[in-house]
């Protein structure tokens, strides 16, 4: 794939064809990892120096993830905390740089983007936050915020940028009155329609949702879930929903992947998943997912602590804690296979027996 | 069967510089023996001021201005704090969302314990360690014996929830107060934590107030909810027939806006507007602004309706016919 054709300054969202009429992922990952760790300081560099090693500590946030976003599809990806989950969203929106692996959007590489068309990367992947509390400037005033990204990318004039900033805010469900506010005027519901109406400002054809909807109301989360629904098909947007509730994902996804430790466990339609949920991971987060039905539920939890990501479980991660594991799970890391058609799984279970 | 807890018409305020929050606005519920009440609403909707009002755990600027919490027929509210002390953690005990508002950072979690033990019993050291041993275990703590030596930074969030359930239960008290403690752990701990907590408080015959936003969690362990808005409770019935039936607008829109397995692609059904602030609430029904079936009569004290044994509505609707039968 060559990098010239990579992005159409004006491209309408929608799916985006490539040469071959093929349907292009708008977002792919090829066996992204990142790693954090500390970078040698004084004291390990002098026992490397002596010939002596300190080991360096590094947490495996992602470990050789593959993932694909078609364009107008909305994944959802489920994890526990530490699972990655927020990291993966960060390298997507391009926040964290990959330790290794490739990140393509439609279909070019993005570390191979010129210096225009990488500004043109992070203009069209827009991020969502999980606290509206943390992620607006209490200095700024609201329409200000939502207009400084399109200046800075010159999609408005600063002339025009408060006619902009208004109409954003409208798009949202907010009074444009209201622009010349500051943030802690507003709920927490509020602050959230003005995190999305700032994403959208800059015209994305992408959103990495990030918790979105964790921290508010009930009946506050039903008003951003169908702001969320209604953006995707009037501006034809793309999300990848990042979640720890299954409730939450369900109900807006065509696709769900989960997470453990790092790696993708399972990836299916939102049908597929919760029909015929495949690793034991997510069957266990199937069963668990509470109903509001009213009837008496007897909790039926899997066992263990999640595991330290500093120190994952050799083979598969969630052997430990798994029910059906054999000696080939301590040892052997299953690959993501396919199960029935579009379903992916990373269980020795499907791929030759755990050995047991 | 008498209840545990009584509580009737509570009335817990806070003095502000901008005038006075009505947090509890006249609260009534009974708790039964070995039942567990969900107490259900949105942030400011006083369900923790209630649970810690119970106990008399609110501080200035806080007060309960009036009512009555009678806990096994003795009345508690005015009762001198040292009293209120040798019943908190002996007959009630309180769970909290976050473990380390219960466990001190510097101190070993065996040391903690034996603490509790001895506050109300008078028993040897050695005893109370071990009774501090055998709790842990029930709540699922692998090697508690050496796990009392450590300290609670040393533990996970989920096994310090656990440990202050362990606490909670150390004195094998008739009523546990639990706000939100499920609410910082991730789904597989959670399901871990409620699993212990349903099984312990049907061994010991607890009752339990379990303080929550989350509907579903409750649906799953509860016998009653009380639903709250804006300091008051404005349905309360048995679980399953408030979850299934809500009668109250806000309850219906509640449980609407919850996406359920059926919703996909669906509109979820919204509430539009936001809570009053305790401020500033609307005369008559603090609901009415955001209710669709909101008439000129509902600016009135709405009135409290019984529909079928164990349930109350709070609301002028007529309740539907299906409901009484």
């Amino acid at each position: 794939m060559n990098a010239s054709d990579v992005v159409e300054p004006d491209a309408v969202a929608g799916p985006a064809l490539s040469a071959g009429g093929a349907v292009q992922p708008l977002i792919e990952l090829a066996q992204v990892s990142k790693r954090f760790g500390r970078k040698a300081d004084l004291l390990s560099r002098l026992a490397a120096r002596l010939g002596g090693r300190l080991p360096l500590r590094h947490v495996h946030a992602l470990d050789q993830v593959d993932l694909s976003v078609m364009p107008g599809e909305v994944v959802g990806l489920v994890g526990e905390s530490g699972c990655g989950k927020s990291t993966l969203g960060r390298v997507v929106a391009g926040i964290h740089q990959q330790s290794s692996g490739d990140l393509f959007y439609k279909g070019g590489n993005v570390a191979n983007l010129s210096l225009s068309k990488r500004r043109d990367f992070t203009r069209r992947v827009q991020m969502v936050f999980q606290d509206p509390y943390a992620s607006l400037n209490p200095r700024m005033r609201v329409g200000q915020m939502v207009s400084e990204a399109p200046i800075a990318h010159g999609l408005v004039s600063a002339v025009e940028a408060d006619d902009y900033a208004a109409t954003m805010l409208r798009m949202v469900g907010l009074d444009p009155g209201l622009r010349r506010r500051f943030p802690h005027q507003f709920s927490g519901g509020q602050r959230q329609r003005i995190c999305i109406a700032r994403a959208l400002a800059v015209k994305p054809d992408f959103l990495v949702c990030d918790e979105a909807v964790a921290s508010l109301d009930v009946s506050i989360q039903a008003q951003v879930l169908n702001l969320f629904m209604d953006l995707k098909d009037s501006l034809g947007l793309t999300y990848l929903f990042i979640s720890h509730d299954l409730n939450v994902v369900r109900f807006l996804s065509d696709r769900i992947v989960i997470m453990y430790l790092g790696r993708v466990v399972e990836s299916a339609t939102t049908e597929a998943l919760f029909s015929a949920p495949s690793h034991p991971y997510t069957r266990a987060l199937v069963e668990q997912v509470p109903q509001l039905d009213g009837r008496r539920q007897q909790f039926r939890p899997i066992e263990g602590e999640i595991p330290s990501p500093l120190a994952p479980p050799p083979g598969c991660h969630f052997h430990p804690r798994c029910a059906q594991a054999g000696p080939r799970c301590r040892i052997e890391m299953p690959a993501l296979r396919p199960v029935a058609g579009g379903h992916l799984a990373a269980c020795h279970l499907y791929d030759g027996g755990t050995g047991a | 069967m008498d209840p545990i807890l009584s509580v009737r018409d509570l009335r817990t305020e806070f003095a502000t510089g901008a005038g006075v929050a009505r947090a509890v606005n006249g609260v009534s519920f009974d708790v039964m023996p070995g039942h567990v009440l969900g107490l259900v609403g949105e942030s400011g909707s006083g369900k923790s001021v209630t649970g810690f009002s119970l106990i008399g755990l609110v501080d200035a600027p806080g007060r309960i201005v009036g009512g009555s919490v009678r806990h096994r027929g003795r009345e508690l509210v005015g009762l001198p704090q040292s009293e209120l002390r040798a019943l908190r953690g002996k007959e009630i005990a309180m769970i909290f969302q976050d473990p380390m508002m219960t466990l001190n950072p510097v101190l070993k979690i065996g040391t903690q314990m034996i603490e509790t033990v001895l506050a109300h019993d008078p028993v040897s050291r050695q005893e109370a360690r071990e009774r501090a041993r055998a709790a842990l275990g029930k709540v699922g703590i692998a090697s508690p014996d050496e796990r009392l030596d450590a300290y609670p930074h040393q533990f996970s969030g989920g096994m310090r929830q656990r440990v202050a359930i362990a606490i909670a239960f150390l004195h094998r008290p008739s009523l546990i107060i639990a706000d939100e403690p499920t609410t910082a752990l991730d789904v597989t701990i959670q399901s871990q934590i409620l699993s212990e907590m349903q099984t312990l408080a049907r061994q010991e015959q607890t009752a339990v107030i379990w303080i929550s936003h989350d509907l579903s969690i409750v649906s799953g362990l509860a016998d009653n909810v009380a639903v709250m808005y804006a300091g008051r409770i404005v349905e309360h019935g048995p679980v399953a027939d408030v979850l299934t039936r809500p009668l109250h607008p806000y309850a219906q829109g509640l449980i609407a806006s919850v996406p359920g397995a059926q919703m996909r692609g669906r509109r979820l059904a919204q509430i539009d507007g936001m809570a009053p602030s305790l401020l500033a609430l609307p005369a008559g029904c603090a609901f009415r602004p955001r209710c669709v079936m909101a008439q000129a009569i509902c600016e009135a004290e709405p009135p409290v309706q019984a529909p079928a044994t164990g349930r109350m509505v709070r609301c002028v609707l007529p309740v539907r016919d299906e409901v009484a039968a």
